[in-house]
């Protein structure tokens, strides 16, 4: 690994054996530029291209993803490696930086993962993944008529009292209306998680959204991904935002993604991994569904 | 296009003229947290060896005491 000629096999996904694979990358680049190519075993293949070993040991690789610009082109990289896949066939998308030794080490990882990933592929056939955020939004007011009559009264009142009166007045306004915003957005979240439930076929919560990278206006109060049939994700879309409506509300629907987002098996569905020591573990640690 | 989903062509109508960027943030969700865990050579897994929970918090979350790592 020291060599900076070592190569190691970086791995972005994982689809049945088809033709339309390996056209799918063929002209594709990917993480730093390389090359994308498949490796079959068994009916299984993997997108996969070689990558600088050296950049991928566990130092340099905490190196690269500490770098926001660096984790942002990687990430970007392989996930257009996995859509350009996912355009053609049914993609299992792996876990940014996974990486083999070799091609015959992945090779030996379809073998080994072959019932499980073969599993995965039947469940997530003929669905995508879409992510639904609701945020608690103070100045997002959809509807004129919402506000309030105190509101409008508000400027004349405040030009007539003491500027600290108004101040006041001003602030306690503002924490109505926060207040407000917050709990209408708990009632706006609950009724599209309850409008989504009706068509998507799995859920999983990923973490609030907060700090510098997320942008846009409001409090992120949900962040969840939905599991939902191809068919269908146009109206996901139009029913989940129709939910959602409610002044001081917003809602957004991202994607449609890649089923990253389940593509690892629920904890208590997971096989128990023949022959493979505690680093097996790893499967069992990343649950499929609920709270991440 | 057999069994594939152009992940592009979703809503055309309000995608941006470019092509499509996601935010980086939907991305990491989904990236970091999402896809088949396999256990590779180099490195165990992003998840397993906690890589990008050490400081990439520092920069992505405003982070206290009270508020836990993000990935």
């Amino acid at each position: 690994m020291g060599n900076e000629e070592e190569t190691a096999v970086y791995v972005y996904a994982v689809t049945r054996e088809v033709p339309e694979a390996e056209a799918a990358v063929a002209a594709l680049p990917g993480v730093l530029g390389t090359p994308v190519r498949t490796v079959s075993e068994g009916g299984l293949t993997a997108l996969a291209g070689r990558v600088p070993a050296h950049l991928f040991g566990e130092e340099a690789l905490k190196r690269q993803l500490e770098d926001l610009e660096q984790l942002e082109s990687m990430a970007r990289a392989h996930n257009a490696v996995v859509e350009a896949v996912t355009a053609r066939t049914l993609a299992l998308p792996l876990r940014l930086a996974t990486v083999y030794l070799d091609e015959e080490r992945v090779r030996e990882m379809l073998r080994e993962r072959a019932e499980e990933f073969r599993e995965l592929l039947g469940r997530l056939e003929g669905h995508l993944e879409l992510g639904v955020k609701v945020y608690a939004d103070p100045q997002h007011r959809p509807a004129a008529s919402e506000q309030s009559g105190a509101g409008e009264r508000a400027p004349a009142a405040r030009a007539a009292v003491s500027p600290g009166r108004a101040y006041l007045q001003q602030r306690r306004m503002q924490r109505r209306s926060r207040e407000d915003a917050y709990r209408s957005a708990e009632q706006a979240a609950a009724a599209v998680a309850a409008e989504a439930e009706l068509i998507a076929v799995d859920r999983v919560r990923h973490r609030l959204q907060q700090g510098e990278l997320a942008a846009g206006p409001g409090q992120n109060i949900a962040n969840d991904a939905y599991l939902v049939p191809v068919a269908q994700a146009e109206e996901f879309r139009r029913r989940v935002l129709a939910a959602g409506e409610a002044p001081g509300v917003r809602v957004e629907v991202t994607g449609p993604w890649a089923p990253y987002s389940f593509a690892t098996p629920p904890p208590d569905a997971a096989p128990a991994p023949a022959g493979e020591g505690p680093a097996g573990g790893a499967v069992a640690g990343a649950p499929g569904s609920g709270e991440r | 296009m057999s069994n594939g989903v152009d992940l592009a062509g979703f809503e055309e109508e309000t995608a941006a003229p470019a092509g499509r960027q996601v935010a980086l943030i939907d991305l990491l969700d989904r990236l970091l947290t999402g896809g088949a865990v396999l256990t590779g050579d180099l490195v165990l897994s992003v998840a397993d060896v906690d890589l990008v929970r050490i400081n990439l918090r520092a920069v992505i979350h405003s982070i206290g005491p009270d508020s836990p790592a993000p990935w």
